[in-house]
């Protein structure tokens, strides 16, 4: 402990030289403590072992990479995956949007326990969600045998549950993207195009949509990252049919389960990299969005 | 969340009634459909034999072998992330330094990996094929299928939680109190027990309770490193799903019914804390 800065005259062995290059002067001790373990803990539990994927995935070479993952089963599973969850996302977009906006513009009986509801999806185990909406829509479960007996439709054991469970999965992230924007969205924006002689469907669409636009985008590829990654709420109502309704988490178990351990990281690092591009198209998307709103 | 402000809607902000009366029976058909109906199924189906055969099934050995390992885990997890938390955003909130953002960015990132994936990694490096397994074998330490492998998958995926939470609000808190203490002579700790956590107890309440719903409901990253060993290996969410598997339907709904009331008491008191003590929660959570 050399040249000790002023916080560590108050508590002595807390950042030394180094660490006062790093960051800003500051009374307040901690810093070293604090940011050591914060650095240790985050390697250890989460750095070191995604690093492990890494390295499992990129032992195959490139070459076998790709032969790992390009075969016609996981390309399959692949579409199932991010096909539903697109399909889900755009679901929730919309029902989530009404859901966030009849929590915040409209008072009714019940409204708090309806907006404290919305949050079950995170609260339930993602297991109890799918043997529930599994037992909902067989074709002998409450909504299954209604959908049977009117429409002829099959949902449980299709890729039509894998949509049903991952909308369910996706709906917070909608509302509770929404809603904290459209709360502190100012009132006098809809005033003054209500003063200027426009509609109310005119004024939604030209004033408050915009606003709300990049949330409602946000929203949505979260709804979209999680049900790309969800299993337990999906293995149980999609029949897991190869090639049909095969998701690609439950590719990566069936991987292991054969103990083809860099196959299954192949497909991990797979997931990765698509929701990470995914994700990165989608902030560019919206850091356009936000430049030519503010123009 | 919902913070309801007195806008005194005007006229030019209201709906007119059949505009409103659709929308909300629109969302509330939608949240009746996917939300109320699967829970309610849960007590519907666990209860659908009478209360003996719900009852047996939460008292048989394996689902109390399950409940303990739930409970074991999540001791052990949640106070780790606890922990990791406060660090993380003590260093975060009152100090400014370089690579901040990243360091938020990476501690978020396990939200973002599937849950089967935050499985896989651990045995990758710690299981009998991995990296690390034959050093591991030779020691004669089991990490995987076991309940090392189930602690470490868990804190994984709740891995942001805490952080998360407490980051923002103490960035909202500012430092003035803090330094306050220290100049009247308060000892690091002192100023940390006696300023900061008073501070930030209701936010801090807030992400253990999340935090704690998800690693006692984690299923797909404990299923990956488990390896299903009934009365052993397996806690309440694996167990529910080996007892459907079988078709002991009653069974596996009892044992979701318990979770899923674990659920709706980490809404309940979520939503308390939202009413009662939403100016001490952070203001931009989502």
């Amino acid at each position: 402990m050399v040249a000790a800065t002023t916080s560590d005259a108050v508590l002595p062995n807390t950042g030394g030289t180094v660490l006062s290059v790093l960051r800003k002067p500051s009374v307040l001790p901690g810093f070293g403590l604090t940011l050591g373990f914060t650095l240790t803990y985050l390697s250890l539990i989460v750095l070191l072992p995604l690093a492990a994927l890494a390295l499992k995935a990129a032992g195959l070479g490139w070459s076998g990479f790709w032969d790992a993952v390009l075969t016609p089963r996981v390309l399959a599973a692949f579409k199932v995956s991010f096909g539903l969850s697109l399909a889900a996302a755009a679901i929730n977009a919309v029902f989530g949007f009404i859901v966030a906006w009849v929590l915040v513009r409209y008072r009714f009986p019940g409204d708090r326990i309806v907006d404290a509801l919305v949050d079950l999806p995170f609260a339930l185990p993602t297991a109890v969600a799918g043997i529930a909406l599994s037992a909902l829509y067989a074709p002998n479960g409450w909504i299954g045998s209604l959908l049977m007996e009117w429409f002829g439709l099959r949902v449980a054991f299709t890729p039509l549950g894998i949509a049903i469970a991952l909308t369910f999965i996706g709906l917070p992230f909608v509302v509770r993207t929404v809603q904290p924007i459209l709360q502190d969205l100012p009132p006098e924006e809809e005033e003054a195009a209500a003063a200027l002689g426009a509609t109310r469907w005119q004024s939604f669409r030209r004033v408050v949509f915009p606003a709300l636009l990049p949330a409602l985008l946000t929203g949505f590829a979260l709804a979209f990252a999680r049900g790309v990654g969800e299993y337990g709420s999906v293995i149980f109502i999609a029949g897991n049919i190869p090639g049909l309704s095969e998701i690609l988490p439950l590719l990566i178990v069936i991987k292991l389960e054969q103990y083809d351990y860099a196959g299954a990281a192949a497909v991990g690092v797979l997931m990765l990299m698509a929701s990470f591009v995914l994700l990165l198209a989608l902030n560019l998307l919206q850091a356009w969005m936000r430049s030519r709103h503010a123009r | 969340m919902l913070v309801k402000k007195a806008v005194g809607f005007t006229p030019a902000l209201a709906d007119s009634r059949w505009v409103k009366g659709l929308l909300i029976a629109t969302a509330l058909a939608f949240l009746l459909l996917f939300l109320v109906l699967p829970l309610v199924s849960v007590f519907v189906e666990a209860l659908r034999r009478g209360t003996d055969a719900y009852w047996a099934a939460l008292v048989e050995p394996d689902a109390v072998a399950a409940i303990k390992l739930t409970l074991i885990v999540a001791a052990i997890a949640v106070p780790m992330n606890l922990l990791f938390g406060v660090a993380a955003s003590w260093c975060i909130a009152k100090f400014d330094f370089r690579g901040k953002d990243v360091l938020i960015t990476l501690i978020d990132l396990p939200f973002s990996v599937s849950p089967v994936i935050s499985g896989l990694i651990y045995v990758l490096l710690f299981g009998l094929h991995g990296l690390m397994g034959p050093f591991l074998k030779s020691q004669g330490i089991q990490i995987i299928f076991a309940v090392p492998g189930l602690v470490l998958a868990t804190v994984f995926v709740t891995f942001p939680f805490v952080a998360r939470e407490l980051i923002p609000l103490m960035q909202e808190q500012g430092n003035e109190e803090e330094e306050a203490a220290l100049v009247l002579g308060a000892s690091g700790w002192q100023t940390f027990w006696r300023v900061t956590l008073p501070n930030i107890k209701w936010g801090l309440l807030y992400g253990v309770l999340l935090c704690n719903a998800r690693a006692m409901g984690e299923f797909g990253a404990v299923s990956v490193v488990s390896g299903h060993i009934r009365g052993e290996t397996n806690t309440m969410p694996l167990h529910v799903e080996i007892l459907y598997n079988e078709y002991n339907l009653v069974a596996a709904f009892a044992v979701a019914s318990v979770l899923a009331m674990l659920a709706l008491v980490t809404l309940v008191v979520k939503s308390v804390l939202e009413w009662r003590f939403g100016a001490e929660l952070a203001a931009t959570r989502h």
